[in-house]
């Protein structure tokens, strides 16, 4: 079977009108295609952001102070508190702290080497907890040790206090100490004295999910310090292996025993780690879907085009085929006739839809800041099409394939 | 003639059904998925006031000492002494001093555990400057200010929670430590977006306690937050003092010449304390933004929202595209016919204005189940998780467009294969007959 390209273009050259607006459709979808399908990867990607986070089994409960105390007596109570949540039989560990990872934002500091420095480093989310804190949210230690219990200060309401010891994540101990072996060094963090790196945990994930985010991706410090601060706090608890429903349960009756001054909010003062996961990301997985649904109904729409004007062309020629098969074609003769001409359409429009695919990724990294396509989205974007316009061909161009030699012979 | 026509397109439609339902569905879903997202752009980039916005500014000076990052703008707020400053200066027709802070209220009398909703302190401007609607009582004068009266304005919403709606004028509010005497309570106020507050969510709610900036600055000390700091402050509860950005202005002023003094007012301003050591830059950073321009600059209507209203109508050139082609197939299937009609008589502008109204007719139709689509599409943006979602409905002004754009598309759709079709030779389609 050879494949004539020459007839094919010599048709198609007296039905300029429809060709062109099919090669125009065809690259218009291509290029929204490309680049939803680009937003869609993009916006995955950010989905599965690693935490650090023992995500199965930790919870955190906001735990705000319905009375106004006096700092020793909120820190009395945090103990209080802590005591308690750690003796109950489904938690491992608990901790205070002032937000957690994937919060949607929270504290940072800029960091920087020497206190007379202007333009800091870099930024750093910053985390307060005491020597349960690693433990409880499940990280790594890498380097270093924990904090020791006689190291953990106290901070009342709106102090500011800067602690001599600090924890970082691997990112932030890269990005300051870049030649390796952070342990030791110290900096500041917005405060007129130092912090001493004396341990490095692999991966803990910023409060903040922002665009802002991005440029300081896991640089996280924690300091040792148990907040007493007479508006609340945050608790985290980390169940035991399987006992997160049981534990979620015990928590608020257990702190309520130790005092009901206090409010945990009904509707998301406790809340696990799916939970604030599937909140924190809610944007990016509406984005996603949409830009699916867009997807889908857009092919949908460019098959239904396809299929629309090859059949009016088919009922067109319906004489001539008739002919042609009177002078020896065969059946899928007609039928290559027919997909070859949905192959250059296509073609021509792929081509033309690469160029527009790249025009409007570059309109959206000037305007939206995102970022820029790769090639493989192209790719996939021309198969797509290639092949849906050779699908949609298919049943207008098996009809054509079924007229009969004797159409030749009517009325022509 | 048009009864005629529109005869004819009806018998037309149905004579290809399938072709028909294609053609509608393209322009409704086309039509539903541009109109979802424009209506929600049009719905976020609303006049907070209209008919008052131009006359309302927000005076913007950067205290930042030193500027980290080489930012180019200053930050949406102020520290303390230059808000102050400004509006000590007194240089507006009105003006509003503000910030915004967590407190926790209750009744005096009531053993129920507080409450804890956002406070708004601000003067007492803030009310006839931005037509604040009062279901009972009022604000508070100048002369509270002034001597820091422990008054308060509530909101419609808090009314409900502790007093049952009744009116409340004259109640006593425990705010934090302090009594205050509630002197009016708001109707329901919703300002969309929430224009006054430059850092709060954009379709946020409202404020539920309103009180004066002198008297909040002594019942709620240690609660205010600050936006950001170039200097850990010395204690964090004292913010007056510190290098951080937590309070903001708006004013009002009611002629361009008066806008000319209050921007050359605020240069000044910036120049001294850039000269005095106090800023590091002076009027470069000086801004003096009117209500429309500063939303439009903060980027009210966010980048998501926005890029969705640009694939939309995308989608919607590509179903043009495609209902283009379908008539042009259409048209042209009918030359036959058409020759006819050219044979006895009928001229080309009649051929032209039966293919349009035919166009006409689909796009009627595709407006029909777009506004559909479109309902659909907002109860959709409705269940989502965003702030704005409560503000997705569908106003007069928009269900209009729907329609106008449904037809405008399809006529526009009409108009090539209908001058095709028009240009049909009838003695060789009556030959082929």
């Amino acid at each position: 079977m050879t494949i004539q390209i020459k007839p094919v273009l010599t048709a198609l050259r007296r039905h300029k009108a429809g060709t062109v607006l099919i090669t125009l459709q065809i690259a218009l979808t291509l290029a929204i295609v490309c680049n939803a399908l680009f937003i869609i990867h993009a916006r995955l990607a950010n989905l599965g952001e690693a935490s650090g986070v023992d995500e199965s089994s930790v919870f955190v409960i906001r735990n705000q102070w319905a009375a106004e105390w006096p700092t020793a007596q909120v820190d009395a109570q945090v103990q209080a508190d802590l005591l308690a949540l750690r003796q109950l039989p489904a938690v491992r560990d608990a901790t205070p702290a002032n937000g957690y990872p994937l919060q949607g934002g929270g504290w940072d500091n800029f960091v920087t080497l020497t206190p007379e420095q202007t333009q800091p480093v870099t930024d750093s989310a910053v985390y307060l907890g005491d020597e349960h804190f690693i433990d409880t949210l499940g990280l790594k230690l890498v380097a270093g040790r924990n904090f020791r219990p006689d190291e953990v200060m106290v901070m009342g309401t709106q102090q500011a206090i800067t602690p001599s010891t600090v924890i970082v994540s691997q990112a932030l101990a890269d990005r300051l100490f870049p030649d390796g072996n952070a342990l030791g060094k110290s900096f500041y963090a917005m405060g007129a004295t130092p912090s001493t790196i004396i341990g490095v945990v692999d991966t803990l994930h910023r409060q903040g999910v922002s665009q802002w985010n991005k440029a300081f991706t896991g640089q996280s410090l924690i300091w040792p310090i148990r907040s007493a601060d007479s508006r609340g706090l945050y608790y985290i608890v980390r169940a035991k292996p399987g006992q997160l429903a049981a534990a979620m349960r015990e928590a608020p009756k257990a702190l309520y025993a130790q005092s009901r001054l206090r409010i945990i909010d009904a509707k998301d003062g406790l809340q696990d780690y799916a939970t604030i996961r599937h909140k924190v990301f809610d944007s990016d997985r509406g984005m996603a879907i949409l830009m699916g649904i867009i997807c889908a109904v857009l092919l949908a729409i460019t098959a239904a085009g396809i299929v629309g004007l090859t059949s009016f062309w088919v009922g067109q020629r319906r004489k001539q085929i008739g002919v042609r098969r009177a002078l020896g074609a065969r059946q899928r003769d007609i039928l290559a006739y027919f997909l070859t001409e949905n192959f250059l359409i296509s073609a021509a429009g792929v081509a033309l839809g690469v160029v527009l695919a790249y025009a409007f990724n570059l309109w959206t990294v000037t305007r939206f800041a995102l970022d820029h396509m790769s090639l493989a989205y192209v790719g996939v974007g021309v198969i797509v099409l290639l092949l849906l316009g050779q699908g949609a061909v298919l049943a207008p161009a098996l009809r054509a394939s079924r007229v009969s030699p004797v159409e030749a012979t009517r009325s022509v | 003639m048009f009864a005629y026509y529109l005869d004819l397109a009806l018998r037309s439609l149905k004579r290809n059904r399938v072709l028909t339902a294609l053609m509608v569905l393209a322009i409704a879903v086309g039509i539903g998925a541009c109109m979802t997202t424009l209506t929600v752009v049009h719905l976020l980039s609303g006049d907070p006031l209209p008919g008052k916005s131009s006359t309302l500014f927000f005076p913007q000076v950067d205290p930042e000492n030193p500027v980290v990052g080489g930012s180019t703008e200053p930050r949406p707020a102020m520290d303390y002494r230059s808000a102050m400053d400004l509006w000590n200066a007194h240089r507006a027709d009105r003006q509003a001093i503000i910030t915004s802070s967590p407190v926790k209220v209750r009744l005096p009398d009531s053993g129920q555990p507080p409450l804890l909703p956002s406070m708004l302190s601000t003067s007492a401007d803030f009310f006839p400057m931005f037509d604040v609607p009062f279901q009972y009582g009022s604000g508070w004068s100048a002369d509270d200010d002034a001597h820091h009266a422990r008054v308060a304005v509530i909101s419609a919403d808090l009314n409900q929670k502790l007093f049952g709606g009744a009116n409340s004028v004259g109640r006593i509010l425990r705010v934090r430590d302090a009594d205050m005497r509630i002197v009016g309570v708001l109707k329901p106020w919703r300002p969309t977006p929430l224009f006054y507050d430059p850092w709060s969510q954009n379709f946020s709610k409202s404020e539920d306690v309103f009180a004066p900036f002198t008297s909040s600055m002594e019942i709620n000390k240690g609660n205010f937050q600050a936006y950001t700091c170039w200097h850990v402050p010395p204690s964090m509860g004292d913010l007056q003092n510190a290098d951080c950005v937590w309070v903001w202005l708006w004013v009002e002023l009611d002629s361009p010449a008066k806008v000319r003094d209050y921007a050359r007012f605020l240069d000044d301003y910036a120049n001294t304390q850039k000269s005095l050591g106090r800023f590091a830059v002076g009027s470069e950073h000086a801004r003096l933004r009117d209500l429309m321009t500063w939303l439009t600059y903060r980027g009210q209507v966010p980048g998501d929202v926005r890029l969705q209203a640009w694939l939309a109508s995308a989608f919607l050139v590509i179903c043009l595209f495609n209902a283009v082609g379908l008539l042009l197939a259409k048209f042209l299937r009918r030359s036959g016919e058409i020759g006819v009609r050219r044979a006895l008589g009928a001229s080309r502008g009649a051929i032209f204005a039966q293919c349009l109204v035919e166009a006409g007719l689909i796009g009627l139709l595709g407006g029909g189940f777009g506004w559909l689509l479109t309902l659909f599409g907002l109860w959709l943006v409705r269940q989502q998780p965003v702030d704005y979602a409560h503000l997705a409905h569908l106003d007069t002004a928009m269900f209009l467009v729907t329609f106008v754009l449904a037809v405008g598309t399809s006529l526009l759709a009409g108009l090539i294969p209908a001058l095709r079709a028009s240009r049909v030779v009838p003695g060789w389609q009556l030959k082929a007959l």
